[in-house]
């Protein structure tokens, strides 16, 4: 495969460009991820309301083009959603990073699944999915609310 | 052996990786096997096999005499005093272990210092920070300078009344510093301070001789030099491997085993327990052998003008950016690109069957120091051409075009 099809130039303006790569002010969760064996790490700030809407989600951290991208596309994803969306909608890329071919949630729009799916091309780099991964998992920590550093290297 | 002629001695060469060619800057991580050391381990496994040191037939007998002619080659290679200094272990990780055990357990009070520096591995960092929480002992680190090396006035400068041993690294497996072991082994033994050296990188590049370095400790990575893997070397001075107590308990290291007393089995076995890698050792003897054949003198040479070129074509790269500038390097260029992360950069070069490696490259002391979470890694073996830095480097402009750099 092209390796053009990993390095789409949506994924390069995220990567360089990150959205939301700040820190939510007031925000009522969060959670720490690590990558141990590359050293990437993320942390994920979240601002939900009365209703549990997603009112405001940022991240901080360093990695590699893929780790930031993916992100940079998850915070600009998840914001507005509602909690119970937003779990629907990691279990539903992470299950498609790791064996679905398409995504199915019925909580994104056509457009959201065609950003989301620029991020497909690391299925085929078994040794960068966890670059992928890594954000959405401290997201999920994060909504939980299990104060649990997530570790790359302790998920499956 | 023409220099030219030394790839072909490395089966894995003909393998397509994504359908170009291979170009394995990797070694510093694990270096590829010439046929001799694959074959050897077959031939053994095939039509020699058996436990060695423990029964009398013919098989055992041989397998022992092939076992203990590799002692003797290490020997010979690394010019020890004496057979019984050489240690085989399952690694360097485990040597380092070793002697971190035995000395602290038999040495070390609380307060007393390690002193080792900033370059080192996280295997000569983690096995002394046991002893660190174990024993309440003190990790003193002698500081790089700006080019990535370390003097022997920045261990000096270190050394206190309560220094213990000094653990360093004979070449750094980031920055590619060579430290000058044997001046700070002089300088430690005059103030009666032991030193451990990992020659991890030292020993597949450097020429060893341990009467010259004098250092107490040196520990060998078998598979960075042209060896199987599961294989390390400790070198011991015999006076310490004496006075040391036994670091595994097991069978084969014993000497008399009874219900309320147990004697330990004279050198090397009291630190040879359980059954050992015999095909490895076997097998490292061809490796030794492969490393003679090409002389190291020649390798010496054939390495540092590889080096030379190296730092000459990415420093001509614009973007690209070495870490380190040491005046003695040795076999690593480490760098980083502005804009591309260390592990975009190798998947990318991947594609194009450029193996290197990315990340802290267990060093991540050094890498802090450095400002960085990471780092690119291209480091050489005796195997590499010019014609591999080339595409190394067309490889980092092919990266910086998907970058848009």
């Amino acid at each position: 495969m092209d390796i053009k099809e990993l390095y789409q130039e949506i994924i390069l303006e995220h990567g360089k460009n990150p959205h939301n790569l700040r820190k939510t002010e007031n925000f009522n969760k969060d959670a720490v991820g690590k990558n141990p064996l590359c050293g990437d790490n993320v942390h994920v700030f979240l601002k939900l309301n009365e209703n549990n809407k997603v009112e405001d989600i940022s991240f901080e951290g360093s990695g590699c083009a893929i780790s930031m991208a993916s992100a940079s596309i998850m915070t600009d994803l998840i914001k507005g959603k509602e909690e119970n969306e937003v779990k629907e909608i990691v279990n539903d890329f992470l299950g498609m990073i790791k064996e679905n071919p398409e995504l199915e949630s019925k909580n994104l729009e056509e457009d959201e699944k065609t950003k989301l799916m620029c991020l497909s091309g690391v299925k085929k780099y078994p040794m960068r999915v966890k670059c992928a991964t890594l954000s959405w998992h401290t997201l999920i920590s994060a909504i939980d609310n299990t104060q649990e550093e997530i570790n790359t290297e302790q998920l499956d | 052996m023409s220099i030219s002629d030394i790839k072909k001695e490395f089966p894995i060469f003909s393998n397509k990786i994504h359908n170009n060619d291979l170009v394995y800057l990797d070694s510093a991580n694990s270096s590829q096997k010439p046929q001799s050391v694959i074959d050897r381990v077959n031939q053994f496994y095939t039509n020699e096999f058996s436990n060695i040191g423990r029964s009398v037939h013919y098989l055992a007998v041989a397998a022992t005499n092939l076992y203990e002619n590799t002692r003797s080659s290490v020997q010979k290679y690394i010019n020890a005093k004496d057979k019984n200094e050489i240690v085989f272990t399952k690694g360097a990780t485990e040597a380092i272990n070793l002697v971190a055990n035995t000395f602290g357990q038999k040495y070390l009070e609380p307060g007393d210092e390690i002193l080792i520096t900033e370059l080192e591995h996280h295997s000569n960092y983690v096995p002394w920070h046991f002893l660190r929480q174990s024993k309440g002992i003190k990790i003193e680190f002698a500081e790089i300078n700006d080019d990535g090396e370390i003097t022997l006035e920045s261990i000096e400068k270190k050394i206190t009344s309560k220094t213990k041993l000094i653990a360093i690294t004979h070449l750094s497996n980031v920055t590619g510093a060579v430290l000058p072991v044997k001046e700070i082994t002089e300088l430690a033994h005059s103030k009666g301070i032991a030193v451990l050296v990992d020659g991890c990188q030292g020993a597949p590049h450097l020429k060893l001789d341990m009467q010259d370095i004098d250092c107490d400790f040196y520990a060998i990575s078998c598979h960075k030099m042209y060896g199987p893997t599961g294989l390390g070397v400790l070198y011991a001075k015999k006076k310490w491997l004496e006075e040391l107590p036994p670091y595994q308990g097991g069978g084969g290291m014993i000497n008399d085993v009874k219900k309320d007393s147990i004697t330990y089995g004279d050198l090397p076995n009291k630190y040879e327990a359980g059954t050992m890698a015999t095909a490895q050792v076997i097998a490292f003897d061809q490796s030794i052998k492969f490393l003679e054949k090409v002389g190291i003198e020649s390798m010496i040479t054939h390495e540092q003008e590889l080096i030379e070129y190296g730092q000459e074509i990415l420093r001509k790269n614009n973007s690209v950016k070495l870490i380190g500038n040491p005046k003695n390097r040795a076999a690593v260029l480490s760098f980083t690109i502005e804009g591309v992360h260390p592990h975009d950069i190798a998947t990318i070069l991947d594609e194009d069957g450029v193996a290197i490696r990315a990340g802290h490259h267990c060093c991540q002391i050094l890498h802090d120091k450095l400002g960085i979470s990471a780092s690119a890694r291209a480091s050489l073996g005796v195997y590499n051409t010019k014609d591999d830095l080339d595409q190394l480097n067309s490889s980092i402009n092919n990266c910086k075009k998907i970058f848009n750099l």
